[in-house]
């Protein structure tokens, strides 16, 4: 499957209230994910594309778009390297169907 | 805030609504804390409504609750790349009141369950994230909120926080979820006006239709995908075990999947022109029968998908949710009218109300499903394709008789699968649905 999804388009449609300057996820180290993961599996398996693989081998993530299922954070077994909450209460995704 | 509640209720999903409701019309004295701004907007469903769930909560639910189409025709779909073999069932029973499962929308659906649960007496607190349990020991008694002075105390807690068992885990009552154990599923909900959807599905007034799916749709992940009709709207969502898609080699991303099942030409025409107004994705506790935690302790219970309560085999949820948070505010009812504290023992009723009801019944006969699937990829890549291109054989008509047809057939199964392997699957498969 080589399709080019753009998922921002996806996300403009979804209502957020972004907790500004206190991101829920953090990564803990980064340079676990630039030397110690060969995978990166979070940078194709979040549904809001909010870890991206940078140019220097890195992972950064921006978790603005973030709709709170948890994934990285179980995905992440081996180097536990995702710090997960859930946004204070009230922020975060605002789903209004579901 | 530091008052005394019987009941804390974390969640205000369809566990948590039931758990609290339940526990408030007995005359308990029950605070519901949810982190959204309003009960429904954290959460994420299909969504099908099985009514039975619900009516033994609230028996008169369909007088006003919001309610999408009532479900008339079930189609199931094993889709090759350009095709699909399905079966629909469509009978005029389910045409009569009391219809036996609905669409909905969760958003709405779970506001009015929470004006329920308000109206029997719950004090309902939205914009508010539980951080922690508060323990005494090993008994848990309350809650930590982040609220400044965010401390609450209750006999009981009963934790409806959703998939991530956020709670449970972090006060060590089990581990952390295995990525094998969850499903994580994308949707899309298209509007479109009613007459077009009741126009391309073949139904009126308020009848619907659900057309489950599995195949190539899902990039031969073990997984499925859906369609649901809504009144005017449609929801379209495909999932797939979280493990399988971390070691896709593919790297194929959730929302790349849902956009090639939105072009599938058997699918397209059924969306098109629909506007997209939301994007979800959620995780689904599929680990059945041997992922369900501890679920009752010293103070705490757990219901909902919290305690991986679903029978992904048959789609079902959000019945198991409820009817769990019913019995467990039913043994916090029993256990206080009882006096004899709510240590693990007090309150171990729960468990064995949940081994008598179709709940643990249901996933103790599907126990073994998620590991034959899991073990066995070919029943989502091969045996769809298979089937498929089977039935364009049979079917083209172009001058080849058709017992050569037969042949063809036959050894194309061959070629994919040994005669044992074909044996093989159909014992595992009759194995895990008997």
């Amino acid at each position: 499957m080589s399709t080019v999804v753009n998922v921002e388009e996806k996300l403009f449609q979804n209502r957020y209230k972004v907790d500004h300057g206190r991101p829920h996820i953090k990564i803990r180290q980064p340079d676990l994910c630039r030397n110690e993961c060969k995978t990166q599996a979070c940078t194709f398996v979040c549904p809001a594309a909010c870890y991206k693989s940078e140019g220097n081998g890195g992972v950064t993530l921006i978790a603005d778009g973030c709709l709170e299922c948890g994934s990285c954070r179980i995905i992440c077994t081996e180097l536990s390297n995702v710090e997960w909450e859930y946004p204070r209460g009230g922020h975060g995704i605002l789903f209004k169907f579901g | 805030m530091s008052e005394k509640f019987d009941v804390i209720v974390v969640g205000a999903g369809p566990s948590g609504n039931a758990a609290a409701y339940t526990a408030a019309k007995a005359g308990l004295s029950v605070l519901q804390i949810e982190r959204g701004e309003y009960p429904g907007s954290k959460n994420v469903q299909g969504a099908i409504l099985y009514a039975n769930a619900l009516e033994q909560i609230i028996p008169d639910f369909r007088e006003d609750a919001p309610l999408e189409r009532h479900i008339i025709e079930q189609r199931m779909w094993v889709l090759d790349e350009q095709s699909f073999v399905g079966t629909h069932f469509r009978s005029d029973d389910y045409n009569k009141p009391p219809y036996n499962r609905y669409t909905i929308i969760r958003a709405q659906f779970d506001k009015w369950f929470s004006s329920k649960v308000k109206e029997a007496g719950a004090l309902v607190i939205c914009e508010t994230t539980v951080d922690s349990l508060l323990m005494d020991g090993d008994q848990v008694v309350g809650v930590r909120c982040d609220r400044q002075g965010g401390e609450v105390f209750a006999d009981v807690v009963i934790l409806a926080d959703g998939v991530n068992s956020t709670l449970a885990r972090k006060a060590g009552f089990h581990g952390e979820i295995e990525a094998k154990n969850v499903a994580l599923a994308v949707k899309e909900i298209l509007f479109m006006p009613q007459e077009t959807i009741e126009a391309r599905f073949n139904v009126k007034d308020e009848e619907g239709v659900v057309i489950e799916m599995f195949g190539k749709i899902t990039d031969g992940l073990m997984g499925t995908g859906f369609l649901y009709t809504n009144r005017d709207s449609i929801t379209l969502g495909v999932g797939c075990m979280l493990s399988d898609f971390k070691e896709n080699p593919n790297r194929t991303a959730p929302y790349a999947m849902l956009e090639k099942m939105k072009a599938h030409p058997s699918i397209a025409p059924l969306i098109a022109g629909g506007e997209m107004k939301e994007y979800c994705a959620h995780l689904i506790p599929e680990g059945g029968f041997y992922a369900v935690p501890k679920v009752v302790g010293n103070g705490w219970m757990i219901v909902g998908d919290s305690g991986g309560f679903v029978n992904a085999t048959h789609r079902e949820g959000s019945n198991l949710a409820m009817t769990t948070g019913r019995l467990a505010a039913e043994t916090a009812i029993a256990a206080k009218t009882a006096g004899k504290g709510f240590n693990a023992k007090a309150l171990a009723n729960y468990k064995a109300a949940l081994d008598e009801s179709f709940v643990m019944k249901d996933l103790h006969k599907y126990r073994d499903m998620p590991n034959v699937f899991h073990d066995n990829s070919q029943f989502f890549t091969t045996y769809p394709e298979l089937v498929n291109r089977a039935a364009q054989t049979m079917l083209t008509v172009d001058g080849i008789d058709k017992k050569t047809k037969e042949k063809e057939i036959f050894s194309s199964f061959r070629k994919s699968r040994t005669l044992a392997g074909l044996a093989g699957d159909a014992f595992k498969l009759w194995r895990a649905f008997r």
